[in-house]
């Protein structure tokens, strides 16, 4: 069964918005979502550089994405330039270097649409294994490092003082970042990965009463775009990532509408 | 104090150094069991630094932190603004750092009245109540130490009373020390056993009336609190320039020179009269 091009597609999309999901509240709470982009424009540069050393292309993105989030983190405690300075530098230049790399490769045939779009003709078995594989890995890891990661997303400062490790959750939240830009790729492209982390925890945000249930709704929203977004683009034959980043988009639109039932932003009294 | 015991933090020549200019230099301050250690001084002056610094917030340039080793603390910050895409309820925000019961967070939040708002969204609350809870948050831990940084601030008078009094009714309940930080004198001062000035050093400290009482503590807040305060005089060694940095007075050289941490014996030199307005 797992011959079929579009099923592969479809679980490859599935597990990467499970992940996505709680991933993709922390970009939100931090707002950290240029910095997701910048990371997942990097990918490009990071498949150039795995076709000319000729090494896998999942492992060669989550190196690149990697060193491009140490770099940021690196050169914003500097302090020289600017945050979104210092992002818009390193997100289009890594994506131009990239683009550069591969066009002097004129050995290799490269489908380039693919990458920046994504292609559900592209996932294969070992995709796969690995999506399932390094996403089940993600979540257990970001669920250990759940209660420093989310006391520094609220405040690294009484997370610190209080004794919890936050930086260090940062970190290995980065390299999480890193995982999900490298799995996703081939199911939305790298201009489009950080639509799917955003766009359904934004809209989880407002029929949610606490983070954790958050995170599980960006999931359950994540699946359900991609799941639409995968038989949009098998209909109307479009590529794939913006298919689904369309299908997200409806699932946010559809939730501004009036909801009975929906936690809007009551309070008990004005103010704050 | 009777109760006063082991030493929390301590912190030994500190200094923090940011962009070539150093923030605060030379302090020496430390927090033991039992005692409410008030740090004032103007804004700029290096208070909030100074307790990152010894919270392991920020990290020293110069200088040690001493902890006691698994030292708790419980930390409400100058400013926190929790942003409206993170849902937090208020009990949900009690767990933030430690986990727990329902009764455990019932009972901290009835520690400091709003024990109503359990159920309520963080972004709803008025700024008082939105104090209370951070307050009831670093209490909820019985921690051996507390940080409150400027803990008033949004609260009305009365409230700024109310507040002041449960964190003299927190340190007898809890038996932990307390770092207080305020820009607001004297009503601090009712709950304070120790007072450090701070201007990028110790200024002065000593008891809330010496502190009151002292040169600088005047020079620095201005007739107004000189009014409203009684005061003593004592011979200071230095003044201070627009942005702070320790001007010598000459004429007096003989009492301390600047940079000098004086501050122990503030008060030791009181001449004057005292004064009430």
């Amino acid at each position: 069964m797992l011959d079929d091009f579009f099923l592969r597609a479809l679980l490859a999309g599935i597990g990467v918005a499970l992940v996505a999901g709680p991933l993709g509240c922390f970009v939100v709470w931090r707002r950290m979502s240029y910095f997701g982009d910048t990371m997942a424009h990097s990918a490009l540069l990071g498949v150039a550089l795995a076709i000319l050393f000729d090494i896998n292309l999942t492992i060669g993105v989550f190196a690149v994405a990697s060193l491009a989030s140490l770099g940021l983190l690196a050169l914003s405690r500097r302090g020289t330039l600017p945050a979104d300075a210092l992002l818009g530098i390193l997100a289009h230049s890594t994506l131009a270097l990239g683009l550069v790399l591969i066009a002097f490769m004129t050995w290799v045939r490269v489908d380039l649409t693919g990458y920046l779009f994504g292609d559900i003709l592209a996932v294969s078995r070992l995709d796969l294994a690995v999506i399932w594989g390094v996403g089940a890995l993600a979540l257990g890891i970001l669920i250990l490092i759940w209660r420093p990661l989310l006391a520094g997303s609220v405040s690294e400062e009484i997370a610190v003082a209080e004794g919890l490790a936050a930086e260090r959750a940062r970190l290995v939240f980065m390299l999480l970042m890193a995982g999900i830009i490298a799995a996703a790729m081939k199911i939305v492209g790298v201009l489009l990965i950080t639509s799917l982390l955003i766009i359904p925890a934004a809209t989880a945000r407002r029929f949610a009463p606490t983070p954790e249930a958050m995170a599980v709704l960006a999931s359950a929203i994540g699946v359900a775009a991609v799941v639409g977004g995968l038989f949009g683009s098998l209909e109307f034959d479009t590529p794939s990532g913006p298919s689904i980043v369309v299908a997200a988009l409806i699932v946010f639109l559809l939730s501004l509408l009036p909801l009975p039932w929906a936690r809007t932003k009551t309070a008990t009294e004005g103010g704050r | 104090m009777a109760h006063t015991g082991e030493t929390l933090v301590e912190a030994g020549g500190l200094g923090v150094r940011r962009g070539g200019r150093w923030l605060v230099r030379g302090i020496d301050l430390a927090v033991r069991r039992g005692e409410i250690v008030t740090l004032i001084g103007p804004n700029g002056g290096g208070k909030s630094t100074s307790a990152k610094a010894l919270l392991g917030i920020v990290k020293p340039d110069e200088g040690e932190v001493r902890r006691k080793p698994g030292l708790t603390v419980g930390y409400v910050p100058q400013r926190l603004a929790i942003d409206w895409t993170m849902p937090l309820t208020v009990s949900r925000f009690m767990s933030l750092t430690n986990s727990f019961g329902r009764q455990e967070i019932a009972a901290a939040l009835a520690e400091t009245g709003v024990a109503h708002l359990a159920r309520a969204p963080l972004q709803g609350l008025s700024g008082g109540e939105f104090q209370r809870v951070l307050i009831a948050r670093a209490i909820a831990t019985r921690p051996d130490l507390l940080v409150l940084d400027e803990p008033v601030q949004g609260v009305d008078f009365t409230g700024e009373v109310a507040v002041y009094r449960l964190i003299g009714e927190i340190r007898e309940r809890l038996s932990c020390g307390i770092l207080l930080i305020s820009h607001d004198l004297h009503l601090v001062m009712a709950e304070t056993d120790r007072v450090v000035c701070l201007n990028g050093h110790v200024c002065c400290s000593g008891s809330p009336e010496l502190v009151a009482a002292s040169e600088s503590y005047r020079r620095l807040f201005g007739p107004r609190a000189a009014e409203t305060l009684a005061v003593y005089r004592h011979h200071h060694g230095h003044s201070h320039d627009i942005h702070g940095d320790v001007v010598p007075l000459p004429a007096r050289t003989a009492e301390g020179s600047a940079g000098e941490p004086h501050g122990e014996r503030a008060g030791d030199e009181v001449t004057g009269e005292k004064r009430h307005a």
